[in-house]
């Protein structure tokens, strides 16, 4: 399907151009407020759309900001692909920062167990490359619908000059007016698609025809069963128990994070309005694949406190 | 329900094709605490099926372990997101909530009640099309009910629903709906909230929620979900004159020139007449660009990138218009603020205020007055303190484009920013602009500044001497112009305690009058450096924020900041006029250093330490770095 000019004198605008059209706004507004902003690039169905935005936004400009992807190393094989592919077909700058320290001591979920690993290598990754290039404005796939603390945020979300974000007294944020100012060292995180819902992004991927990661999609996939979830056995890194078999199943993800913390489900779905078809059908939220949220009760807004995006 | 349409197994492509084609509605949720705002919205997000099986078990375990309904489902919890609202069952910030039925998608802003944090109700309302307004059948029109709908009034909120609440605790009394509706009507009538629909109502029950329900029969009206479906969202902007904000300049090679922006009102085509403000300078749209395409047309409410058939000068904040019915250009204005911030709002004090794409910088005057927003009574005020409500008048720096807040919420609503912290501390609604900032121009005069420093030899400047009171700020000033004076330069003092006997003789010493104070002699030293002067300045001029005031009102080096450093211990001890004294005593209010604050200089040009150095070494300091740089050949 392509994307048509639509002519729209007397309809009034579908809630996608609507939410079109705030989140390239915001966009503009950080590109013409910050000193430098970059775009926090996953590689998932959030961030695909996220950059597809950007691309509207500046056109014909080149968005006015490079990507940074905070590597954890331990990501799917397919999603590495896909981060060359879309920063070399929209034009953007690279950047991929991955924690020395966390290198070294070869930080992995496995030896050392799913929160220390995300917090090292990514809470503490993503600090480190803000510092390092010296960013004051990060844009983010967050939206709202995702958790109760994200539902809670700002778009602008201020933070401190040592990366903390301070729930219970977020800068008031009335209309379309963005506050991005800040002292030396401050910085703010900005999410442009806060108000899309699971169901527009994949709406909106159908509708743009945006490329996403194939393991959005079900294929026959190697996977062990391991603490009640489905997790693929992506390389050889991943050690195996004595009594585990990889068995192929056909699943895909629902979201896309550190194979060994993303569990996959079985599914048949392998288009779009299947894909969409079985999002509306199902019973759990998306996030129940990730590992992290469940590390603690209100694990997410801890983290977000700490740093993590 | 909607999200559960049999078209999602039966038909997945016809689902989303309808899907694809429903409108937004974004609204928000008020009324008093635990007149169960949460529990609605829960209740709307429960029935629309959009509570997902892992996310019910959790509220399930957590209403169990910390909920408020006896070990049921708490859907508040559901809502309240923040660690310290589930601890201290409130809420602190809005809450946004997305839930879609089959005619339309929905945003819900869930805000807090309580007056401590007005800002975040306010941070919900300003973006919603409709509020629905909750209140209690058993306790009737409340105080925070008055308020939320003063609010929904003040921003502008289109539509207005009532929703009464737990009507099942009052065994659906239809005596109970009517007398609570006659009181809120008249109510809503005081606060220009011309028309609203109330619903009786059981949040948790589910009484007239999604579907008209038996235990009203009385009741005839819509429930609420097919009301919150049928509420009008066409944008009235699109039939009004085009008003395009221009956020960014377009300019990927030099044949390409293009204003992007957020179409604020009305309808663009190629080849209509537009006109540039605040420049007035007129063209015809040539493109409207996307990347999808050229449009043939673009309207209110969408992001487009314009190009024009002419090189004119526009740039960000600057706003693109119908040329037959362009905004008002002004700079002085007519405005309702709500204060947001902890440090009250000082007349005088420069905030920065953003517009539309538009930043600069901005005084408010005294309040004419400011609303008792519970009994809407107008007070008189020297201040407006966290979220008090006023009307005052706004003075720029530079005139701006605007529209009346009632015609227009981006060309008429705006936010005030604290230059030091830089934290949101307001927001406002412009009225109209001040006839007198029209009819005043600036008279270009043919002797100016250089001219008059010129003729003396020397450069005007002022040297701005800030201390604590006895830091020995004005024994040094007294050095340092004898040394000028000696050296055959121009010289004027001002003094703090002097000035005070004349031309601020009507000032005191609260922060608002202390910002006064400043103001006056910034206006005045800037006088006077036009005259060619060196003036003196010791002030003890506790804030930053108008030394900084004083400092933009001259010329980029013309302003020499002098921190007198003394710990407050050392002038205490000194105590040369025995004030420190009495204001220990406490005969002495609001006196800097003991109750009232002192600011120290971030960046001065100068600092003298009077613990290492006597008032002539200082003085000898200041005249040597000043001789470097006070001869007008230099």
């Amino acid at each position: 399907m392509q994307a048509q000019a639509p002519a729209i004198s007397t309809e009034t605008l579908t809630h996608l151009q609507r939410l079109e059209a705030e989140s390239i706004h915001i966009m503009r507004e950080v590109a013409a407020e910050a000193e430098r902003p970059v775009m926090l690039y996953s590689i998932g169905k959030d961030s695909a759309v996220m950059l597809h935005l950007a691309a509207k936004a500046f056109y014909p400009s080149k968005p006015p900001f490079p990507l940074l992807h905070v590597d954890t190393t331990w990501k799917f094989r397919a999603m590495y692909e896909m981060r060359e592919r879309m920063a070399k077909e929209l034009g953007f700058e690279l950047l991929v920062h991955k924690n020395p320290e966390a290198v070294e001591r070869n930080i992995n979920p496995f030896d050392h167990g799913s929160a220390l690993h995300t917090d090292i290598w990514k809470t503490e990754g993503l600090k480190q490359a803000l510092d390092k290039y010296g960013f004051d404005a990060a844009f983010g796939g967050a939206r709202r619908d995702e958790e109760k603390s994200r539902a809670k945020e700002r778009i602008f979300s201020f933070r401190s000059a040592q990366h903390r974000w301070d729930p219970k007294n977020q800068r008031p944020e009335l209309w379309k007016l963005y506050n991005a100012r800040k002292n030396p060292g401050e910085s703010v995180r900005v999410f442009p698609i806060s108000n899309w819902t699971e169901l527009d992004i994949w709406q909106y991927i159908h509708l743009e025809n945006i490329p996403i990661v194939p393991l959005y999609f079900s294929e026959v996939r190697p996977v062990v069963e391991r603490d009640g979830a489905l997790i693929m056995v992506d390389d050889e890194r991943m050690p195996l128990r004595p009594d585990e078999t990889p068995a192929m199943k056909s699943v895909r993800f629902r979201t896309l994070g550190c194979y060994p913390l993303t569990g996959a489900v079985e599914s048949t779905a392998a288009t779009l309005p299947e894909i969409i078809q079985e999002m509306l059908l199902t019973t759990t939220s998306e996030r129940q694949g990730r590992m992290i949220d469940h590390d603690q009760a209100a694990s997410m807004e801890k983290k977000k406190q700490e740093g993590y995006f | 329900m909607a999200h559960q349409s049999d078209l999602i197994a039966a038909d997945i492509e016809a689902y989303l094709l309808a899907h694809q084609h429903k409108s937004l509605l974004r609204f928000l949720t008020c009324g008093s605490v635990d007149d169960g705002k949460s529990t609605l919205i829960g209740r709307l997000l429960y029935d629309s099926k959009m509570i997902f099986e892992d996310q019910l078990a959790a509220l399930e375990a957590d209403s169990k372990k910390v909920g408020t309904q006896g070990g049921e489902i708490d859907f508040a919890l559901l809502v309240d997101g923040l660690a310290a609202e589930r601890e201290q069952g409130i809420t602190i910030d809005v809450a946004y909530r997305f839930f879609s039925t089959d005619k339309r998608k929905f945003i819900v802003a869930d805000t807090p009640g309580h007056e401590q944090y007005t800002r975040n109700m306010v941070t919900g309302a300003s973006t919603a099309d409709a509020a629905v307004i909750l209140i209690d059948a058993r306790r009737g029109v409340l105080t925070q009910t008055r308020r939320h709908s003063y609010l929904v009034s003040l921003l502008g909120i289109r539509h207005v629903v009532l929703a009464i609440n737990k009507m099942d605790l009052v065994g659906w009394s239809q005596e109970t709906y009517d007398t609570i509706l006659a009181e809120y009507r008249a109510f809503a009538a005081q606060i220009g909230i011309k028309d609203f629909t109330a619903i009786p109502m059981s949040a948790l029950k589910g009484d007239n929620i999604t579907a008209q329900s038996d235990a009203a029969p009385w009741y005839d009206g819509p429930a609420l979900l097919p009301l919150l479906e049928s509420l009008p969202v066409e944008d009235d902007q699109r039939g009004k004159p085009f008003r395009m904000p221009v956020q960014w300049v377009n300019r990927p090679n030099l044949d390409f020139r293009g204003f992007s922006g957020f179409v604020s009102a009305g309808v663009i085509r190629p080849g209509d007449k537009i006109k540039a403000l605040p420049s007035g300078r007129e063209s015809l749209i040539d493109r409207i660009v996307t990347k999808d395409g050229d449009l043939p047309e673009a309207v209110a409410g969408q992001s487009v990138t314009l190009t024009l058939t002419d090189e004119i000068d526009i740039s960000r904040g600057d706003v693109i218009a119908a040329t037959a019915s362009p905004p008002p250009v002004a700079d002085q204005f007519e405005a309702t603020v709500v204060w947001m911030d902890d440090e009250a709002m000082l007349p005088g004090r420069p905030y920065l205020m953003k517009l539309g794409a538009r930043t600069v910088a901005a005084q408010i005057t005294e309040p004419k007055y400011k609303v008792n927003v519970n009994t809407l009574e107008h007070l008189a005020a020297k201040r407006l303190e966290l979220n008090e409500i006023g009307v005052c008048n706004l003075s720029l720096d530079a005139p701006i484009a605007f529209d009346a807040y009632a015609d227009n919420h981006d060309l008429g609503g705006f936010i005030l920013i604290d230059r030091i912290s830089n934290r949101t501390v307001g927001a406002g609604m412009l009225h109209f602009a001040l006839r007198r900032s029209q009819n005043i121009h600036w008279q270009a005069l043919d002797v100016d500044k250089t001219s008059r420093a010129a003729q003396k030899g020397q450069r005007g400047r002022v040297v701005w001497l800030t201390g604590l009171s006895g830091s020995g700020k004005s024994t040094i000033a007294n050095l340092v112009e004898k040394r000028l004076h000696a050296n055959g330069r121009h010289t004027s003092l001002l003094d703090g305690d002097n000035v005070r006997h004349g031309l601020n003789k009507d000032l005191g010493f609260t922060d608002e009058d202390r910002v006064e104070n400043i103001r006056r002699v910034a206006e005045v030293s800037k006088l006077m450096v036009d005259a060619g002067l060196i003036v003196l300045v010791s002030f003890i001029s506790p804030f930053r924020a108008e030394r900084r005031m004083a400092r933009e009102l001259q010329a980029e080096g013309d302003f020499v900041e002098v921190y007198v450093n003394t710990p407050l211990e050392v002038a205490e001890q000194r105590d040369v006029k025995g004030l420190y004294k009495k204001a220990r005593a406490g005969e002495l209010k609001n006196f800097t250093g003991i109750d009232s604050p002192y600011e120290a200089p971030e960046h001065p040009e100068i600092v003298v330490d009077t613990t290492a150095m006597s008032p002539t070494e200082a003085a000898e300091r200041i005249v040597a770095w000043l001789e470097g740089e006070l001869d007008y050949s230099i």
